[in-house]
């Protein structure tokens, strides 16, 4: 009679069965960086005088760096001049219909209920005139226009609205920032940008279009969102769908700026290839987040899912700089086989009155490895800031592990900030009395798990909500019958 | 309903019960007493079909199936119910989502269909009636932060929804003051029938006096050494099980 451990321990090792390569048609350049490499980039793009000079500031700078070693996560070193920096993909389908998609991608399509047309897009499959990509951002963005809003991709952006771009891009992420950063900045290709002007509350959820478009984001993005006086805006990242790349470094940088009143938030799904049952191959995804509540009242929320990549390496952090400024931070991160994490968040407090909160949730199964590393800083003239944090470990089973790193740097007597840490363990008791009761391991293992993460996951959009919380039990499912 | 002949099962390798034979009829109620060590929770265990206990050799039939080739969860679904000595906390669970996914997989099952929250609610808001118990217990998680009576009064709730056809109590009545005590035994006697068999599991006497057993049966070193009427208990809280251990001493020679 197998035990339960015994059956969680298969849940853990199955393979990541779901993903899927396209024959992609792509305008490469030779691998490795220099300054002409990113002055190539720059024309290719056709950018202007002042974006490139701060693209080589920045390539500059990031010669002089060295990588960061503190992260808990171990990876043989990167060979920086091994990389080509610049690929526009033109991914064409390849495929005449979902009936030659692969049966096991079809049914994770099915069981995290992603509509059929985004599952031909997503596959490669070619899609039906109406939901052509374009015509779909081309019908949102007309909407959108109507309010002023701007969403479009960043080098969009950079042609159309530059004084926008020039105006925050690096106030919040300098390229100085750090080591990824800075590489970023020097070689970025492509990300998503929008602006919500004045008293403006966003109408949609920004995530089809995005989603739609996410399957040809490159290895360097960067997204730039920017709420102005008394806006707000929702936005989504990533999908719920697994996504296999074959550039294993992942190097983005998200900047958030809320101005007075504002409100973003911004929610991702990630679910990159994590390598294979011995850790080969997979998404070294090394990205750097932060958001400035610039303005007084102002709040910036951040709610992520990640399931996949190798190893993650992420901090979604909230500068929150104006008075009575809001903060907020809700993870769910799960390492399998060889994954590791690390992640968490900063919450820098300068305002008066100012408010953070953070929820983390890490689960770890197999051999992964899941630290939570937070920063609360609360500055002098923070007076009655005020910081909430809880994180919580879950394991399955008894290889992996959990680690919790949370810094607290407090410069002001008036503020108040409570630190709440919990481990726990999927007993083999609690899958046995859940069996007891009538329910499969299966079922059990997922009840455990969806119950362990609800606080962050009522904090996703509704659809989002319901995918991510499928996307847990396909990611833990397994052989049992 | 179920017929359990020479039974033998240990855990590590090691041996705790060393053939039981046990026939409980429909409608029937069983207790077994026995001291500390003497396997009354291995049987139960076995019963439920814990993963850690080994059954070495024997055989169980319950309701003409071979139990012990079933999972434990198909054993729930079949009828058969624990309320465990220690239940279990899973933080994060609401009590009454785990209830409703239990039932619904008894329900699906046996072929019926699946209840939607609110017939749940209707059906587990009678069951409560019927115990006289209130509803507090159902939003919070599963038996964390409760008290020992209320993870008692739970599993006895549990039982009364899932409607088994065979309920095993592991020690019901261990850390129970005589008011929680009062309200378990009230559950197990409103949820005996002529359909539903009970075996009790338990170390003293004083559960008996509230649900009356058709039969007692005494394991001592991972036998039944005893069986006989409910007078058995009786005869067993004043003598002590040192009385039977002498006597079966005795029949060994």
């Amino acid at each position: 009679m197998s035990t339960a451990i015994d059956r969680i321990e298969q849940l853990a090792n199955q393979d990541y069965k779901y993903g899927f390569v396209t024959d992609v048609e792509a305008d490469t350049i030779p691998k490795g960086l220099s300054e002409d490499v990113v002055r190539l980039i720059s024309a290719k793009k056709e950018e202007p005088e002042w974006l490139l000079d701060w693209r080589l500031t920045a390539y500059r700078l990031w010669t002089s760096m060295t990588e960061p070693t503190w992260p808990n996560v171990e990876y043989d070193p990167i060979d920086y001049q091994a990389i080509s920096y610049y690929s526009a993909p033109k991914q064409k389908p390849t495929l005449e219909s979902m009936d030659e998609v692969d049966p096991e991608i079809r049914a994770t399509f099915e069981k995290l209920g992603i509509p059929l047309e985004e599952q031909k897009m997503l596959a490669g499959v070619a899609v039906d005139a109406v939901f052509d990509s374009v015509s779909v951002a081309t019908t949102f963005r007309d909407k959108l226009a109507d309010l002023g809003i701007i969403f479009c991709s960043f080098s969009e952006a950079v042609r159309e609205h530059p004084e926008l771009v020039r105006k925050y891009v690096g106030t919040v992420v300098p390229y100085s920032d750090n080591f990824f950063a800075a590489l970023n900045s020097a070689v970025f290709s492509d990300g998503s940008f929008a602006y919500i002007p004045k008293g403006v509350k966003c109408p949609m959820e920004l995530s089809t279009y995005f989603r739609i478009n996410a399957a040809s984001t490159g290895q360097f993005e960067r997204t730039l969102i920017v709420a102005d006086e008394g806006a707000s805006v929702s936005y989504l990242e990533g999908c719920t769908a697994p996504m296999r790349d074959e550039n294993q470094l992942h190097a983005a940088v998200v900047e958030l700026v809320a101005l007075d009143d504002a409100t973003i938030k911004y929610s991702t799904v990630q679910n990159w290839y994590p390598g294979d049952k011995d850790g080969k191959g997979g998404i070294y995804n090394f990205v750097t987040k932060r958001g400035t509540a610039a303005g007084r009242n102002s709040k910036i929320t951040w709610t992520q899912v990640e399931t996949g990549s190798a190893i993650t390496w992420k901090y979604p952090g909230c500068i929150l700089q104006g008075d009575n400024s809001v903060g907020e931070f809700y993870s769910v991160a799960v390492t399998n086989n060889r994954q590791q994490a690390d992640t968490g968040t900063k919450m820098v407090h300068i305002g008066r009155n100012t408010r953070s909160t953070i929820i983390s949730k890490g689960i770890s199964a197999g051999h992964g490895q899941n630290t939570y590393r937070g920063l609360v800083r609360i500055g002098k003239g923070a007076t009655d800031a005020r910081n909430y944090s809880q994180c919580d470990s879950l394991l399955i089973g008894d290889r992996c592990g959990a680690h919790t790193f949370p810094y607290l740097e407090v410069r002001n007597t008036s503020s108040q900030v409570e630190h709440e840490a919990s481990t726990s363990k999927i007993g083999e008791d609690q899958i046995f009395y859940c069996r007891q009761r009538g329910l499969s391991t299966e079922d059990a293992v997922n009840m455990i798990v969806s119950g362990f993460c609800k606080e962050v996951f009522r904090e996703l959009p509704m659809e989002f909500a319901v995918e991510a919380q499928k996307l847990l039990g396909v990611s833990l499912e397994g052989s049992v019958g | 309903m179920l017929e359990i002949t020479g039974l033998c099962a240990g855990v590590d390798g090691k041996e705790i019960l060393r053939g039981i034979d046990l026939s409980v009829g429909p409608g029937e109620v069983h207790a077994i007493m026995g001291p500390n060590g003497s396997g009354k929770s291995t049987l139960a265990g076995v019963l439920a079909g814990r993963p850690e206990f080994d059954v070495t050799s024997g055989a169980i039939q319950y309701q003409g199936q071979d139990l012990l080739e079933m999972e434990p969860e198909d054993r729930a679904r079949e009828g058969v119910f624990l309320a465990f000595q220690y239940p279990v906390e899973i933080p994060g669970v609401n009590n009454a989502y785990l209830l409703k996914a239990a039932l619904n997989e008894v329900r699906k099952h046996r072929g019926e269909q699946e209840l939607d929250a609110m017939d749940f609610m209707t059906l587990v808001k009678k069951q409560l009636g019927v115990l006289q118990m209130n509803a507090d217990l159902l939003n919070r998680p599963v038996n964390d932060g409760f008290s020992g009576g209320e993870k008692k009064r739970n599993e006895i709730l549990q039982m009364a929804v899932l409607e088994p056809k065979l309920a095993i109590l592991d020690e019901t009545d261990s850390g129970l003051d005589i008011d929680a005590l009062k309200i378990v035994s009230n559950g197990v006697n409103t949820l005996r029938s002529p359909e539903r068999s009970t075996i009790i599991v338990t170390h003293y006497q004083r559960l008996l006096n509230y649900i009356v057993p058709d039969v007692v049966h005494v394991l001592l070193g991972g036998r039944i050494v005893k069986s006989g009427g409910k007078d058995l208990a009786l005869e067993l809280e004043a003598k002590g099980y040192s009385w039977i251990s002498g006597a079966a001493a005795e029949v060994r020679v």
